[in-house]
């Protein structure tokens, strides 16, 4: 964690708060782009935090982007700003500087490598991008591309593209984005492998939608308590009915279990971005949201239940979000390869991360 | 939320040896025969001969102070010891409480006399403490105990009866909550004291409650006018209430409360990997998500208990969560291998999977029910 964390934290909060509100979170799903808090996130240098200022960032760690990235999920911000950290991530640890602007990724793993054909000074760009967030208010697309001298990470814009809108559970932009013959005079190329990109892509996707995750479960919390003191029943505050208040613990036990796999995993990023802690936070915060968003629900009743209410922005992210870059049992498949190679009783090794010899297994 | 905020623990180099260590001696331990793995081993795992081998390997009493036998070591490197003891099955429900509770205690509220009497001898594995809380008319309730003590000279006269006491036929002392003034029914917790009372003195009688599967570990024990010296008042009169909640903290958020069917998950694991069946594994990815988030929770109260900081709702949330783990996993083990559990088998699953099945219902409910969890943990939120 860097010391400027608790004022770049501060600031993020402020702009979220008197951005991000109801009625914007409300109006993007009906399509109107959130300009403002967009560009003050930008205007703050709050999109380039965890990137080195050489490469065109500003500064701070990944720890600091990740915390903003939580406050985000908190407060249900409609802007790709998940999407743009990723893009910044995988170009500045390849020595490149980050892009301008709205910058975006795909949200499924499955999109295969767009085709590149060099044309006079130029490029003819190929290829199919589905559930692409904010694809329609973003300028440039980041995937992986194929051309005759291999494969390379391409930053596509996206203005000549055919966008598809399309949108989640929550009401978010996912859209397709439709590269038919398109020439473009000039985009950003670095030659990677492959698989190795797809496999970052999904790691530091699953990571962030670990974290926005474990900030939306947070606001899901406070509303709840708020609800039970606010809402009277049989002439007293329901949080004084054991009822709720079993609800009220069993929620608190996985906002706090949700924010400690979520920190954890921020933590192991850093040193490693294929960690199998990754997999573990976000097997566990997806259950978490589950849980979270039945006992909610439960709660607050039928005015949870409304449009009206607020809750509703963070629940059907939540349940959005825990589908996006591998539900529980593709993250479960990832750590069964790994148990398969161990040896009898090496179980309590993979959970310490402390083996008998010196090889490592499980927890890199 | 602030009172939910649980730090990183990164556990230092220096514990990765510690750790080999350890597991060597359990490794020899078990190759010889002299124990024996076993779910739930610290409340059923007895053997005075392992508790003193583990006292003079310094792994009791680790962090308290040197002068009173402790080895002045981390908090971490001791949840190192602990969760390595519980993770092999190994016997150590005889010095556990005087480690994890009395020793905390006696160092924090203990006179001089008390400290230099008493640590030494539980460091050494050689003095269990029993826990006297519970009684026949108190249980979730515990503020309604009646168990008292009355001045006389130099001392004072216990009676009363205690209930649900773990080990008391094996420890040598008990820290008894009790009544030294009248109890007030406008505040019911004032006037309760901690006495330190010998279980060999005389008026004390132990008499056995047996388990539903007839082993013995729980007790109830009985106070006729036992005469209990000055010296043994523990803390300050009157205070006995706050120093006994002040220790459950401690006996909330730690590896036992995660670990008890560790040994059970542990033989799934490998019975599993041996078949092949990566459908069976993908459950127990699962549990191990869940493992690493608990273990993370704990591991970070741990810091939080070390530095002071008031941690008793988090501790209750762990331990709710915890205990559910635990009794999740002998459920989920019998719906992916198809065995018939059985207490005497040679058989490491079957027996495992038995004990865990019949010691479950004890998980959530020592150490504070898990109703009772969830009400301080709700109404610590509400209060934020």
């Amino acid at each position: 964690m860097s010391e400027m964390k608790d004022m770049i934290l501060e600031s993020a909060v402020k702009i979220f708060e008197k951005y991000s509100t109801k009625e914007v979170v409300n109006d993007a799903e009906k399509g109107q782009w959130a300009a403002e808090l967009w560009e003050n996130l930008e205007a703050y240098g709050m999109l380039g935090v965890g990137v080195p200022e050489e490469l065109g960032g500003s500064g701070g760690d990944l720890d600091d982007a990740l915390s903003i990235l939580q406050m985000a999920g908190k407060y249900s911000a409609p802007i790709p700003l998940a999407e743009t950290f990723i893009a910044n991530w995988l170009l500045s640890d390849l020595g490149e500087s980050v892009v301008e602007g709205i910058v975006t990724i795909p949200g499924q793993n499955s999109t295969e490598p767009f085709q590149l054909q060099k044309s006079g000074q130029g490029w003819i760009i190929n290829g199919k991008a589905k559930y692409v967030p904010w694809a329609r208010n973003a300028e440039k697309l980041l995937v992986a591309g194929e051309s005759i001298d291999g494969t390379v990470l391409l930053v596509l814009p996206l203005e000549k593209a055919e966008i598809k809108p399309g949108k989640n559970m929550a009401g978010e932009a996912r859209d397709e984005v439709i590269f038919d013959q398109v020439y473009i005079e000039e985009c950003q190329t670095v030659s990677v492998d492959y698989s190795a990109l797809t496999k970052k892509l999904y790691y530091a996707g699953a990571l962030t939608r670990s974290v926005l995750m474990a900030g939306a479960i947070e606001r899901v919390l406070d509303v709840t308590i708020n609800h039970t003191n606010e809402r009277s029943q049989f002439g007293r505050p329901i949080h004084r009915f054991q009822a709720i208040q079993h609800h009220l613990a069993a929620l608190a036990g996985e906002t706090a279990g949700a924010g400690i796999a979520a920190k954890y995993a921020v933590d192991a990023f850093g040193t490693n971005p294929f960690s199998k802690e990754l997999a573990y936070a976000k097997i566990r915060i997806n259950e978490a949201a589950g849980k979270v968003n039945t006992i909610a629900h439960q709660v607050l009743a039928a005015i949870g239940f409304t449009y009206e209410h607020t809750l509703h922005h963070s629940t059907r992210r939540l349940w959005s979000w825990r589908e996006e870059f591998g539900t529980e049992s593709d993250w479960e498949q990832v750590i069964t390869e790994e148990l398969l190679k161990l040896e009898k009783n090496e179980l309590w090794s993979v959970i310490t991360g402390v083996v008998k010899h010196a090889k490592k297994v499980g927890i890199q | 939320m602030k009172t939910l905020e649980i730090p990183v623990v990164k556990l230092p180099k220096e514990t990765e040896e510690l750790r080999r260590e350890i597991r060597q001696f359990l490794k020899e331990e078990i190759e010889n025969g002299l124990i024996e793995t076993k779910c739930d081993c610290w409340l059923s795992g007895f053997s005075e001969d392992f508790s003193r081998k583990m006292g003079a390997r310094g792994w009791i009493g680790m962090t308290w102070p040197k002068k009173y036998g402790g080895g002045e070591r981390s908090s971490v490197e001791r949840y190192v010891v602990t969760e390595e003891m519980l993770a092999a099955g190994a016997p150590v429900s005889g010095h556990w409480i005087a480690d994890r509770q009395t020793g905390p205690l006696l160092l924090k509220y203990g006179t001089e006399e008390q400290k230099q009497f008493f640590l030494p001898r539980i460091a050494k594995g050689e003095c269990y403490f029993a826990i006297g809380l519970s009684e026949p008319n108190a249980g979730s309730d515990l503020a309604a105990l009646q168990a008292r003590a009355v001045k006389v000279d130099k001392g004072w006269i216990l009676n009363g009866s205690k209930i649900w006491t773990s080990g008391a036929h094996h420890a040598h002392y008990s820290i008894v909550l009790c009544r030294t003034t009248p109890m007030d029914p406008n505040n019911r917790h004032a006037g309760m004291s901690q006495l330190i009372v010998d279980l060999n003195a005389p008026g004390v009688t132990i008499r056995p409650i047996h388990l539903m599967t007839g082993e013995h570990h729980f007790n109830e024990v009985f106070f006729e006018d036992v005469f209990v010296p000055d010296g043994m008042v523990v803390g300050t009169l009157g205070n006995g209430w706050a120093q006994g909640m002040a220790e459950l903290a401690y006996e909330r958020s730690g590896p036992e409360r995660i670990l008890s069917t560790f040994p059970l998950l542990n033989e799934l694991t490998n019975v599993l990997i041996e078949k092949c069946d990566a459908k069976g594994l993908n459950e127990v990815s699962r549990l191990i998500s869940r493992l690493w988030t608990l273990r993370n929770m704990s591991l970070g109260i741990a810091r939080l208990l070390e530095e002071g900081v008031p941690s008793n709702i988090i501790a209750s949330l762990v331990k709710d969560m915890g205990t559910q783990f635990e009794q999740e996993i002998p459920e989920i083990t019998r719906l992916l291998v198809s065995v018939i559990p059985l207490t005497d088998s040679e058989n490491r699953l079957e027996r495992f999977l038995a004990q865990s099945i019949l010691q479950s219902p004890g998980f959530t409910l020592r150490g504070g029910t898990t109703e009772i969890l969830r009400g301080i943990v709700a109404k610590g939120v509400i209060n934020q």
